[in-house]
């Protein structure tokens, strides 16, 4: 008899006054027993329609069977067949409009706590079991990544899986995209992003940091290294400005850097090299998952008020509802309907910024309703500093460094959505570098993709 | 692991040294720069190639003692590694067409302006240095310079070499005397570099900078290192970090160089206690 609860089982969180002051994981995750329970509610449909809103494709009831059975392990290894970051996923994939989106739990009541239960189940896994990952009997041939973020180490993974020699390139100096650079250390620790990684290197898997694919190397030089396909994986890194007066003030960041000054370079700790600004009033600008996780570190490095400032409503924001939630729960202030207009300084130092109010006309072509400014409407807020938080566009270094690879007219890579092939042969690409700035999830999926059209090209080569 | 394979003290505050790079040694041309992180914990830096050499797959920076990461950076020796070293970043400095030009250097800025200036000797352009200095004392490269140029003029802000004055008045002179340069190019402090562009203007005399702000990545990543040209908003690290000069706005690009000043003082002054140096 399954369980019928209407609702799912909440998981536990620090409490949110307490978790505005430290960097530590917001969300404490199910015990064993919330586990189970929460497993009862899956109703093991026929047509198991949660699996078809998975990008990856996770065949979710027969994980969460498993779990009901308390085989943890068992289920951690069925996830594992299709996800090679399942305790990456748990924690940041936008299940409510995915898997669970498609629960039949969530016709009436909520849906299964499927996220829930994958995070769940990767963490015992990681606690408990005795790993012994060996690289596959090797095929002798050599594939080369490019990009160490979510994309890049799904294709690296599955074709180590299949006997692949794969060399990943990060231009960074450590590996995992935006998992370490962007999203903050409370909502992914980077402990699981680096045994996710170190992984992938028990499984054969190369990692050489420092390289800036374009700059180093080429695609071509590549190639003439033996490498015999490559995925491109290196996303969407470029930050947009809204070129509005006075955004080259001490005290503008983009959110990229502001987020890699806090994420990678830890300017969080006492002892950091890398400095940050640490200020009372703060404004970021956008209605994004990074304007909440920028928000959110501002708040944590000791800022009192800090601004969401958004140019539309809380219904079109494109944040997940849980990030808004947890944000509002830490104090910070959301100032919908308004849009910068320019950042006002004195000595060169930011004092405040000008907003102004807004109110929704008819949909634009995104089919959101358009956002129109109401005139006279400007006052000034005071802050010391604006993280400008409105999107990235895909690093151009590549594009410009090779010959024959087509992009569109924002920057992306033009690649067929079921491989993942580029204009050129042999070259693959996915993730933020093709889609613009999207979730880790579908970065996964578009390696896993690219995965199995490369190891077909290559095996088809003869 | 990037190994140190020479270091040598260029005066009391700037060191030279030589570092296995093969990767970036294949690739590297006059104008671009490097990131190093000396340990693992450490901040990311930006410097200037000062040279390579392709057979040996060295790259070779210069640096000045300025901050906690390049004390630190002084402490390496000979045989011991940086942690990380990551480029060639940032796009090459052009020198197609140029048959006569000023190079214009200032302090530790030499050691960038030099490899380019070898370059364009190379190329066969007539090339005319101008260095300076505070004091004699901390002049350096002065031979290699005079190695490669048509004419040479090393100044000292205090006179001690016997040559009193600013480069630009040394630039002007030259000018003046109905020396016809193609371009100028100048690396320096900002505050000489927008001097430099001044002077040049007035003659209207194509001047490029080279411009070495705050960044992080160096990919164009961050946007920290962004700077204004022509009333447009570009990334030193990758539209750059050369610009011309006459377009750059330097009074901005002076405000956000000081933007962790205080930072910066209280973390080199800490590390002077640590490392027990008087300073």
């Amino acid at each position: 008899m399954p369980n019928m609860s209407l609702t799912k089982l909440p998981m536990p969180a620090q409490d949110p006054i307490e978790r505005s002051h430290n960097f530590k994981e917001v969300t404490l995750g199910y015990t064993e027993e919330m586990a189970v329970e929460e497993a009862g509610r899956c109703l093991h449909c026929k047509n198991k329609p949660c699996i078809s809103g998975c990008p990856v494709m996770v065949n979710i009831p027969d994980f969460i069977a498993k779990v009901s059975e308390r085989d943890f392990i068992g289920a951690y290894e069925i996830i594992h067949q299709t996800s090679s970051l399942p305790a990456v996923c748990g924690r940041v994939c936008p299940q409510e409009s995915q898997c669970e989106a498609k629960c039949v739990r969530g016709i009436k009541g909520e849906a299964v706590a499927i996220g829930r239960l994958e995070r769940f189940v990767a963490d015992y896994y990681m606690a408990h079991a005795k790993e012994d990952i060996k690289p596959a009997p090797s095929n002798g041939r050599k594939v080369a990544v490019i990009g160490a973020g979510p994309s890049g180490l799904t294709c690296a993974g599955d074709l180590a899986k299949k006997g692949y020699k794969v060399t990943v390139f990060e231009a960074l100096h450590l590996a995992g995209g935006v998992l370490v650079y962007g999203i903050p250390e409370f909502r992914l620790p980077k402990a699981i992003v680096q045994k996710e990684i170190d992984n992938l290197k028990n499984m054969g898997v190369d990692v050489e940091t420092n390289m800036v694919i374009g700059k180093v190397l080429s695609i071509d030089e590549l190639f003439e290294m033996g490498y015999e396909a490559m995925f491109v994986g290196s996303g969407a890194g470029l930050p947009n400005f809204m070129n509005i007066p006075g955004e080259n003030l001490k005290g503008v960041y983009s959110a990229n850097e502001f987020l890699t000054r806090t994420n990678l370079m830890k300017a969080y700790t006492e002892n950091s090299d890398t400095p940050i600004m640490k200020c009372n009033n703060v404004a970021v600008v956008g209605g994004g998952n990074v304007a909440m996780d920028a928000a959110r570190c501002a708040k944590r490095l000791g800022a009192e008020n800090v601004y969401i400032v958004y140019r539309r409503s809380e219904k079109e924001m494109p944040a997940r509802l849980e990030e808004v939630e947890h944000a509002k729960e830490e104090g910070i202030i959301f100032k919908n309907l308004n849009n910068p207009t320019r950042i006002v300084g004195e000595n060169g130092w930011v004092t405040g910024m000008e907003c102004v109010k807004m109110e929704l006309g008819e949909p634009d072509e995104s089919g959101r309703r358009r956002p129109v400014s109401v005139e006279g409407s400007e006052y000034i807020l005071d802050v010391e500093a604006v993280i400008m938080s409105i999107g990235t566009s895909p690093n151009p270094l590549i594009k410009n460094t090779t010959k024959g690879l087509e992009t569109n007219r924002r920057g992306c890579f033009v690649a067929d959505e079921e491989t993942g092939l580029t204009s050129r042969e042999g070259v693959y690409a996915g993730g933020d570098a093709v889609t613009g700035a999207a979730t880790v999830i579908l970065a996964m999926g578009a390696g896993k993709k690219a995965a199995q059209a490369i190891d077909e090209y290559i095996q088809s080569k003869n | 692991m990037y190994k140190i394979v020479e270091k040598e003290p260029l005066n009391s505050t700037v060191t030279r040294m030589v570092i296995e790079a093969p990767f970036i040694a294949k690739k590297a041309e006059p104008g671009q720069f490097i990131i190093l992180r000396v340990n693992a914990d450490g901040e990311r830096i930006p410097l200037t190639i000062a040279d390579f050499d392709r057979d040996k797959g060295t790259v070779t920076i210069i640096y000045q003692i300025v901050g906690k990461t390049t004390m630190l950076l002084d402490q390496l020796k000979v045989g011991e590694s940086l942690h990380d070293f990551v480029g060639p970043l940032g796009t090459a400095s052009e020198t197609d067409n140029i048959k006569k030009i000023a190079v214009v250097g200032g302090g530790v800025g030499c050691a960038i302006a030099f490899p380019i200036a070898k370059k364009l000797h190379e190329k066969g352009a007539e090339v005319h240095t101008i260095v300076g200095f505070r004091n004699t004392d901390l002049i350096i490269l002065e031979d290699d310079f005079k190695k490669i140029s048509d004419k040479c003029i090393v100044m000292t802000d205090d006179g001690s070499n016997g040559h009193k004055g600013l480069v630009t008045d040394a630039l002007k002179e030259l000018i003046e005397s109905g020396e016809k340069y193609d371009e100028v190019i100048t690396i320096g402090p900002l505050i000489m570099m927008k001097f430099v562009c001044l002077t040049t203007k007035q003659y209207g005399i194509k001047t490029v900078v080279s411009m070495n702000p705050i960044m992080i990545d160096g990919t164009g990543m961050c946007g920290g290192c962004r700077l204004t040209v022509g009333g447009e908003t570009k990334f030193a690290c990758v539209d750059g970090p050369d610009f011309d000069g006459h377009l750059v706005d330097f009074d901005e690009a002076m405000a956000r160089g000081t933007t962790y000043k205080e930072f910066e003082t209280r973390e080199r002054e800490e590390e002077c206690h640590l490392l027990g140096g008087a300073n």
